[in-house]
């Protein structure tokens, strides 16, 4: 358990920046929602008339003038984008940071199989992403106690829940694309959920492009379709697994055979 | 029992060459010298050897385990020194010490001040804030602390000064006499000559010889210095001619009746012929196929 506790000492200035960026992002556009309904006929009017605007970001199927339509189009998105980025940015490096400073031949000259460093790697990745998504589910419910606002449990719940799947896959996918890639670097990690994140709004344009939702994990972690359905698409979502599953596997298999440079 | 065994190790990087048939024994409690230029292959042996890059053929066993199979259980036996002193560079001296304990689980705190005392090296420091040196005496305090019984050393003086160099080869010294193997590789040939029992030199990716230190300094080439003489008849035994102030000195690998003749017909004042230093050897073995 060494690197497990000593990964997340490495990473607690990064992960506190991101918990609080966006736990304060989202906290805000909750904070103004009062303000929001206020006007809110106006507003729904004029997002339902954007065409396939509307459609991208699933306005079409949630109601802005109910709080749980709002957040699910304007809040939770701060959590769908930067937790996606910030497990990319963990999956592409956990690894691949070693050998980038020069690290791995330090780490690698203790008698600790290559399995196990990835597993405490893995584990501590895990429990970062997990810290994350906590600290805005705290940001969310304060704020939505402060505005007193009646919030049902559970699309809120469903919401959070799928988002933390979500980017647990897209941790796992660059996790395994950092094994294979030669110099493995933040931007192409960072590439991944961004391109993931535009497959699922083309996907919701129109309908010829509809199969991209089940490649893409922003498929499942759709704010709008959770409230609409009042429910996760469990196709959508296992497939996710089994992709979830397929990198990390590859991850295990290929690592240990690796070639240190 | 030997430390290191390798039979006809090979790897290569794609099509590039890293080292080719490599067969070397280095016996437990040696006092090993690993010696070659930059690019040699040096560093792909010893990163074959604790696993970091795998074997393209051949075998690798280290205290009698196979290094592909049982990668844990021979890095407890060993401590390694890499070419670069790369730490986490927000860490203090003192907990990537610490660290590297507890990812041996061993307490080695009372080997690890002893060691830092040795070497004057400030463990409150943040690796960052060190100079080349003072990692380099990191990388030795890490390689030492849990007193392993094998200690692979890969170019560990090059940032030291002279001072701490004699301290490093002290410490060697000390724990060579207690049965730990020392393997060092280096391209600093005095320190080889001076402080190693047992020396290869490898070219190329492989091996031109394996002897005793003593030895490769007596196998069969002289040392030959003519004073006062301006030409040399051309022979194939003459390797590495230079020409001085005050006459000429070459490498003469022939026999001593071929060479006594020789000298007859050149006109000089004076001559000595002695056993080379090691450097001699060395250029010796490295300017072959330059001829």
């Amino acid at each position: 358990m060494t690197l497990f506790f000593h990964e997340l000492k490495q990473n607690r200035l990064s992960l506190l920046i991101w918990s609080g960026v966006i736990a304060f992002m989202t906290a805000v556009c909750i904070l103004i929602y009062p303000e929001m309904a206020k006007q809110m006929d106006e507003i729904n009017n004029m997002f339902a008339n954007m065409g396939s605007f509307t459609d991208a970001f699933g306005m079409d199927k949630v109601n802005l003038g109910e709080f749980i339509g709002f957040f699910s189009i304007e809040c939770s998105e701060m959590l769908g984008l930067g937790g996606g980025i910030f497990a990319a940015i963990l999956g592409i490096s956990v690894l691949s940071k070693e050998e980038k400073h020069g690290t791995a031949e330090f780490l690698l000259a203790h008698p600790v199989s290559r399995t196990s460093i990835m597993t405490q790697k893995l584990m501590a990745s895990v429990t970062q992403i997990l810290i994350l998504n906590l600290s805005i589910v705290l940001a969310t419910a304060v704020s939505v106690l402060i505005i007193g606002v009646d919030a049902p449990i559970k699309p809120l719940a469903l919401i959070f829940v799928a988002y933390f799947i979500m980017q647990l896959e897209v941790f796992a996918v660059t996790f395994g694309l950092s094994v294979l890639l030669k110099g493995a670097n933040v931007g192409i990690g960072i590439g991944i959920p961004l391109l993931f994140y535009f497959l699922n709004i083309a996907a919701n344009m129109t309908d010829k492009l509809e199969f991209l939702k089940y490649v893409t994990p922003y498929g499942y972690a759709d704010g709008a379709d959770i409230v609409a359905e009042n429910g996760i698409d469990l196709t959508v979502l296992i497939l996710g697994a089994v992709i979830t599953a397929v990198f990390i596997i590859f991850a295990y298999v290929r690592y240990p055979k690796k070639d240190i440079a | 029992m030997n430390a290191i065994e390798t039979k006809k190790l090979t790897k290569y990087y794609g099509k590039s060459r890293g080292i080719t048939d490599l067969d070397l024994t280095v016996k437990e409690g040696d006092f090993f010298g690993f010696i070659g230029p930059n690019g040699a292959g040096k560093s792909t042996f010893i990163r074959l050897i604790m696993g970091l890059i795998h074997k393209t053929s051949g075998e690798a066993v280290v205290f009698g385990k196979d290094v592909g199979d049982s990668r844990p259980e021979i890095l407890s036996e060993i401590g390694y020194m890499p070419s670069e002193s790369v730490f986490y560079e927000k860490m203090r001296v003192k907990d990537v010490l610490k660290l590297s304990a507890e990812l041996r689980s061993k307490n080695c705190d009372k080997t690890a001040k002893e060691l830092c005392e040795r070497l004057e090296l400030d463990v409150t420091k943040r690796i960052n804030e060190l100079s080349l040196g003072n990692r380099k005496k990191v990388s030795v305090v890490a390689a030492l602390q849990h007193e392993p019984r094998l200690c692979i050393l890969d170019e560990p003086t090059s940032g030291l000064d002279p001072l701490m160099q004699r301290e490093f080869f002290n410490i060697l010294k000390e724990r060579n006499t207690q049965g730990v193997t020392v393997f060092l590789s280096s391209h600093n040939l005095s320190e080889v000559g001076k402080y190693c029992k047992n020396a290869a030199v490898i070219k190329e990716g492989r091996m031109l010889v394996c002897d005793r230190v003593e030895k490769l300094g007596h196998n069969g080439v002289k040392e030959v210095v003519l004073k006062g003489a301006i030409g040399l008849p051309s022979s194939e035994y003459i390797k590495n001619v230079k020409n001085t102030s005050e006459g000429i000195s070459f490498l003469y690998n022939g026999g001593a009746r071929e060479l006594l003749n020789m000298l007859s017909t050149v006109d000089l004042k004076d001559f000595t012929v002695s056993d080379p230093e090691l450097e001699d050897v060395f250029m010796h073995y490295y300017s072959k196929e330059d001829k």
